[in-house]
């Protein structure tokens, strides 16, 4: 039997991230803990950059690597690249050391002397860095499988380290455990779906590539019952991971109780790398399906984009209105898969790379705005803050509107994309729901604005901090591209679209 | 015997674990109704593999236990320090965030 051919070079961006993490691992063990802080942000911001020059030496391949179980091609590339520049920006906010929003030793009870004991002796935990590591691998390895083995093994790695720094907020830790248990539990149910889906795709199809799967999808119908239940389970995991609509109940609480910092990089960065391994299997593996598919996901991304809105407008604490906006935008991007032509590909991209941008940098927001007790999420103590400070309620602003999708911010560019494409396709109800969700949304939006600027500030201890550069830079990048990207978004649009091509088959 | 009935038994079991992840209020016993559901996942790989005459199925179930493992190591530690926390380990407890 020859040995399997590992193509090392063009696998790098995935290898350089996960040793780097296993190494992070290590200065945990071994470095003594005045130094593992300086230690643990060089090695992650160090392999980020690294992954994300490799990934621009990639930048023209186009082929399946290591015996056909990841494609690497322009769409991979994309998201890659997307998925480091989130990854390094929410690293910037984890990082950040000003707001103590990590537990100083998560394995201390709440309320405890130990706990105190740990926090007076200036304790700070770095175990955060290694995990984000993980999960930044899982992420980049995501969207690039092209099997069903490679693509559980990388849900996997992404979901495990999430599960557990969603736990590990220092203040409100009752809250955060509790996040981390119901996106522990919730995920791991959604991942034995998608398991078992991925048995009765492979009973089908009798081999687990997703190439296989295609040409026996194309050549012979097969036993259909096989398919249909292994498609249905293993599209439920991954609308979990989305947190499209039936399957989204984790997404607020999960969003609240989490550090905003851990918020911040898993809104960005999960939802890049779960709509790149919905695009890849919904459009290549199960393309031949579409019309078995596309009004399920019709129906499911009008009823997101409906939940997500809706109950948004009832929400009284900022992240959790963040968390339904994450999940009404969820709906809007699977606009951009039941389009399945040439510019769905392209738009989803271009949404992806907008959205990240715009929602890091409100979660970066939320971590200024703080009292004596951390930072203040009841929207109602928001008020006045355009008065308390002009320059953060300002970009907040922008930011808001970004997510509405009002023109000359990148959302509207994004939107009028996604949008399009669905239209191009023929598929009209699916972009008037969109429009009018859009409408419902811009509603909330506007009125934490209101809220910013024509109400009176509360003597209430609420202010805004001047961020560290850490932070600073964070929001001045977010800023900077939310506003770049709606202004002069052509050289973007264009570089997007000549790279959005999957691997021929 | 028919290869038939190991499906009916891979998905017998995948369901007893759903429905006890519906219906058990511990936290524990919903965990281990999850790795019933990746048990019942295993067999339908096995059996799959046998009928396809490939060992593909085989792999994925080897797979299946590591991260299975891997599952069990984060989300004892999850489920420990709630226990902790809490004196409970209930999921109806847990119940702090909502609307």
């Amino acid at each position: 039997m020859p040995t399997p051919k590992i193509e090392y070079g063009i696998l790098a961006p995935v290898l350089v991230v996960l040793a780097a993490a296993v190494l992070a691992v290590l200065v945990e063990a071994f470095v003594s803990r005045r130094y593992r802080y300086v230690v643990q942000t060089t090695l992650s911001f160090a392999a980020i950059a690294l992954g994300l020059f490799t990934v621009i030496l990639n930048k023209d391949v186009s082929g399946r690597f290591a015996e056909g179980s990841v494609a690497v091609d322009g769409v991979t590339i994309v998201l890659q690249g997307t998925i480091l520049i989130f990854a390094l920006l929410g690293l910037l906010l984890i990082a950040e050391r000003g707001f103590q929003s990590f537990t100083a030793q998560a394995s201390t009870l709440p309320g405890s002397a130990d706990e105190q004991r740990a926090l007076a002796s200036g304790l700070q935990q770095t175990e955060v860095f290694p995990l984000t590591l993980f999960a930044v691998g899982g992420a980049l390895l995501f969207p690039a499988a092209n099997d069903l083995i490679t693509l559980f093994v990388a849900l996997e790695v992404l979901s495990l380290p999430l599960y557990l720094m969603a736990g590990l907020s220092q203040r409100r830790r009752l809250l955060s455990q509790e996040a981390g248990l119901k996106y522990f539990l919730l995920g791991a149910f959604s991942s034995a779906f998608f398991l078992f889906g991925s048995a009765f795709l492979y009973g089908y199809a009798g081999t687990t590539t997703f190439d296989g799967i295609k040409l026996q999808i194309t050549t012979s119908p097969g036993n259909d019952l096989f398919l249909l239940v292994g498609l249905a389970m293993l599209t439920v995991g991954l609308l979990f991971k989305v947190s499209a609509a039936p399957f989204h109940s984790w997404t607020p609480d999960v969003y609240q109780g989490a550090p905003t910092p851990i918020t911040a990089f898993m809104a960005a960065v999960t939802k890049v790398a779960a709509f790149g391994a919905f695009l890849r299997i919904f459009y290549t593996t199960i393309g031949g399906m579409v019309w078995t598919w596309r009004p399920i996901i019709i129906a499911i991304s009008i009823l997101t984009m409906a939940i997500g809105t809706i109950i948004a407008i009832a929400q009284k604490d900022v992240k959790r209105v963040l968390a339904y906006s994450a999940i009404a935008h969820s709906g809007f991007l699977l606009t951009g898969i039941v389009a399945f032509n040439k510019s769905g590909v392209g738009a989803t991209l271009l949404y992806l790379l907008t959205y990240g941008f715009t929602t890091l940098g409100t979660f970066a927001i939320v971590t200024l705005v703080r009292d004596a007790g951390g930072e203040v999420t009841d929207l109602n103590r928001w008020s006045g803050l355009g008065k308390r400070s002009p320059l953060i309620a300002g970009i907040f602003t922008l930011f808001l509107l970004a997510l509405a999708g009002i023109p000359l911010t990148s959302g509207f560019v994004g939107k009028f994309a996604i949008f399009s494409a669905a239209y191009e396709s023929g598929n009209i109800s699916v972009v008037i729901a969109g429009v009018l969700a859009s409408a419902v949304a811009a509603f909330f939006y506007i009125r934490i604005v209101v809220l910013m600027y024509f109400n009176d500030p509360q003597e209430d201890g609420t202010s805004v901090v001047i961020p560290s550069p850490v932070t600073a830079i964070t929001i001045g990048v977010c800023a900077v591209a939310t506003l770049v990207l709606g202004v002069f978004p052509q050289p973007v649009i264009n570089a997007v679209n000549s790279l959005a091509m999957f691997v021929a088959g | 015997m028919s290869l038939d009935n190991y499906l009916y038994l891979s998905a017998l079991l995948f369901t007893i674990g759903a429905a006890g992840v519906l219906i058990r209020r511990n936290a524990i016993v919903v965990f281990m109704c999850i790795e019933l559901m990746l048990n019942a996942s295993n067999l339908a790989f096995v059996t799959f593999a046998r009928m396809n005459g490939s060992i593909d199925g085989q792999l994925f179930a080897f797979f299946t236990m590591v991260v299975a493992a891997c599952e069990v190591v984060v989300g004892l530690a999850i489920i420990v320090t709630i226990y902790r926390s809490r004196r409970s380990a209930s999921v109806d407890d847990a119940r702090l965030l909502k609307l």
